[in-house]
């Protein structure tokens, strides 16, 4: 047992917070903007992109990857420390998808060509991605996915929709799986992990607004998209084991945990600074530190294993659930927080934190449904980790 | 960060498992609910022979091992829902004399608890019940070379089968509202002590102890006279983490209880646990339990460090508490009716979570204390 960051941990955050201090903007830690409000402010594309140069420099976005791919081979605590400091100064900057998802794919499934081609992009914060898994019929079912890569002598053609494509208006880049094989079965054996360039001809992407007025997803359209043949990882009809892998990963990077514990202190700075707080607010303030306590804990114990080269597979589920929906019972709870002035949106003057209570509120209803439902998340703690039977 | 246990900890968790699961069975359990001691002789004399009365107890004092060790023991004390006075003389007992006796006393009580020959326990609340020092207003008045205490403590734990009781207590015209506390450790039978067991829903042992011109004398003054309250302080964190403990392996053990009735027990062409319902309510049973004994371990691992733990252990005992409940209830819901019986063994878990919880400050209490660290 060991509940310390080390001295050169410690120091590694130090390193980044006096990095952000300096480097994001002030409007951007004054009006606590996060990831969620990107539409919102003008220039969040820009100074994302920014960010993650500055931060590709330094050669953080990549220190945990083995050093043969330009990585140190620190532990995975590094980009957990990042990601905590990115989340505390309300930083862009980290594609969480590039950096995420798609570099640790390469890592397990890529080919040396393809480690070379994308991994520098993705390290340099140069290259953003995007992934394409939903379609507008099928999203906790991935295996029933039915867009069709046809095969021709040197690529595959791609024709159909994909939905919820976060990142997808600046990406450059694109995850996207399609069915290869109709006849599969079952069905999941018929699916191709691409690497696709977005700028390929053939490709809409449109935006979807969702019911906080935000553009942060998209629905993308292929008509007639060829991919090189190069571009398929993990190999032909065995994407679903690519996806299964990248989601355990997935579960593993973000720090909602983080967010929550943010937008938490915010809120109780609010609170306290417009004389709202009294006995009944503090005990629940406390409830929910101790709640975000325990989010971290179980996110860190991911990040152990890891380090300890071991897969969480259930133990991800678990931490990505409880701290989205944590993130969820607080956004719900801020609304309380200021009363009526909480309903107010950023446009209007009174509005409390520059409206973060209403948006974070608003934004909060996908938090049980985004990277899986929570109750995909409790199928597989339950079957998986706790060797329930399967009715299906 | 290591989230794992080291060999000297596994080797404890395994000699406690396997000597627990052999030895305290559930016929055991429900004997020593109704016992009036709550625990055999035999059964501790066999806890000492594994070295198990010893845990945390300095070597010099013929102890072995640190707090960790004895968080692991107390987790698969908490599988079997072990009843008994070891929480006391190991948690409270053995540590107050270890943080606040002098060198005499150490020797004094130290080795014999260590070799499960004294038990100590702590009488700290009193009618109110609320674990802080304003409470208090048991008062000891010196006397001729000697002290006369009187007051009247509840709670205490398992009184009636202690050697000794530590009594928080005022001495001569020390103020209610100030800090004196002193710390007299009382012979169970000295004229003037008197225990009345309290009938608890849990049946485990607390008691009634009331001192009445009770002769004590400064030589039985653990630590100096009216500086006894940050001791007390330190030793409720112990507690407090050291339920949780109990409380994780209460949690698991019913965890464990539930998942083989749902894959067992089948209702429309399949076992239970294959519906959705039943597997999402175990998956937040394994989430609660979890985050439970993370929470448990670092705040164990802080004060193990010699850390200032107070946040971490309001932490872990508001959220424990909590997540207990959820896991009780989810536990009764999944076991339907059988699980609602006397026979069954589930309520005996069910009640002393709760008995735990209450047990030196339910949540509010810790959340009052988080709220208060700034």
């Amino acid at each position: 047992m060991d509940f310390a960051f080390s001295p050169e941990e410690e120091a590694f955050r130090a390193q980044v917070a006096a990095f952000l201090e300096k480097e994001v903007p002030r409007e951007y830690r004054e009006k606590r903007i996060t990831f969620f409000d990107m539409s919102a402010q003008s220039d969040w594309i820009q100074v994302h992109r920014s960010m993650a140069e500055k931060m590709g420099e330094k050669g953080w976005l990549s220190m945990h990857w083995p050093e043969k791919y330009g990585g140190r081979g620190v532990s995975p605590f590094y980009r957990l420390i990042l990601r905590e400091e990115l989340a505390r100064y309300h930083s862009p900057g980290y594609d969480s998808i590039g950096c995420g998802i798609v570099a640790p794919a390469l890592l397990l499934k890529g080919s040396e060509v393809q480690k070379k081609r994308h991994l520098p992009g993705i390290a340099s914060g140069k290259s953003m991605w995007c992934e394409t898994l939903s379609e507008p019929n099928h999203g906790s079912d991935l295996a029933a996915i039915e867009v069709f890569a046809r095969e021709e002598a040197d690529c595959f053609v791609v024709n159909g929709q994909k939905i919820w494509t976060t990142n997808g208006h600046f990406a450059d880049w694109n995850a996207l799986i399609v069915r290869t094989d109709r006849e599969a079965s079952p069905n999941y054996r018929g699916l191709t992990f691409f690497l696709v360039d977005m700028k390929t001809p053939g490709i809409t992407v449109n935006p979807v607004i969702n019911m906080a007025g935000h553009h942060e997803f998209n629905e993308v359209f292929f008509e007639d998209v060829s991919i090189p043949k190069e571009n398929i990882v993990g190999g032909l009809n065995k994407g679903f084991y690519v996806v299964m892998s990248l989601l355990d990963y997935e579960r593993t990077t973000d720090t909602v945990y983080a967010i929550a514990a943010t937008y938490l202190r915010d809120l109780e700075e609010y609170a306290c600074d417009n004389d709202l707080l009294n006995p009944v607010l503090e005990n629940r303030f406390a409830q929910f530190k101790a709640e975000c306590e325990v989010a971290r804990l179980l996110h860190y114990r991911c990040a152990w294993m890891q380090s300890q080269g071991m897969v969480p597979n259930h133990e991800s589920a678990m931490s990505k659930m409880f701290s989205f929906e944590l993130h969820q019972r607080i956004s719900d709870f801020g609304m309380e927080v200021a009363g009526p002035y909480s309903q107010l949106t950023e446009e209007s003057a009174l509005a409390p934190m520059f409206g973060r209570i209403s948006s974070c509120y608003l934004r909060s209803f996908a938090y049980s449904l985004e990277q899986g439902t929570s109750e995909i998340d409790r199928d597989v703690i339950a079957q998986r980790g706790l060797g329930l039977p399967r009715l299906r | 960060m290591d989230f794992g246990l080291n060999e000297q900890q596994e080797m404890m968790q395994t000699l406690a498992r396997d000597f627990l699961t052999g030895e305290y069975t559930d016929t055991v359990l429900k004997a020593m609910v109704k016992d009036e001691q709550g625990y055999t002789p035999e059964l501790w004399q066999k806890l000492a022979k594994m070295n198990l009365t010893g845990l945390s107890i300095p070597e010099q004092y013929g102890g072995i091992g640190d707090f960790l060790d004895l968080i692991v023991v107390l987790g698969e004390m908490g599988r079997v829902c072990f009843l008994g006075p070891y929480f006391a003389a190991l948690v409270l007992g053995a540590s107050l004399v270890s943080e606040a006796g002098n060198e005499e006393q150490k020797r004094k009580y130290l080795p014999g608890i260590a070799e499960g020959k004294i038990k100590a326990t702590l009488a700290v609340v009193e009618s109110k019940a609320k674990y802080d020092i304003d409470e208090i207003e048991s008062r000891a008045i010196s006397q001729g070379g000697y002290y006369v205490l009187n007051g009247r403590k509840l709670f205490v734990l398992d009184a009636q089968s202690v050697d000794y009781i530590i009594c928080a207590a005022r001495v001569d015209d020390a103020d209610v509202e100030q800090d004196g506390i002193t710390l007299f450790i009382i012979d169970v039978n000295t004229p003037g002590v008197s225990i009345k067991a309290l009938p608890t829903v849990a049946g485990d042992k607390q008691s009634e102890v009331v001192f009445e011109n009770v002769k004590t004398s400064a030589k039985d003054i653990l630590g100096e006279e009216n500086e006894g309250w940050p001791y007390v302080e330190r030793v409720l964190h112990r507690a407090n983490i050291a339920r949780c403990a109990e409380m994780v392996g209460m949690a698991e053990q019913v965890l464990k209880l539930t998942l083989d009735y749902a894959k067992e027990r089948t209702a429309f062409g399949h076992p239970i646990g294959a519906f959705q319902s039943i597997q999402h309510r175990c998956a937040d049973m394994l989430v609660d339990i979890d985050g439970s004994k993370f929470a448990t371990y670092q705040a164990a691992w802080r004060l193990n460090q010699g850390l200032d733990a107070a946040r971490e252990t309001a932490i872990a005992k508001a959220f424990v508490s909590r997540a207990c409940r959820r896991v009780m209830a989810s536990a009764h819901q999944v076991h339907g009716a059988i699980g609602f019986t006397e026979d069954h063994i589930l309520h005996y878990y069910t009640k002393r979570a709760r008995a735990y919880e209450s047990s030196f400050g339910g949540i509010d209490y810790h959340l009052g204390k988080l709220a208060g660290l700034k």
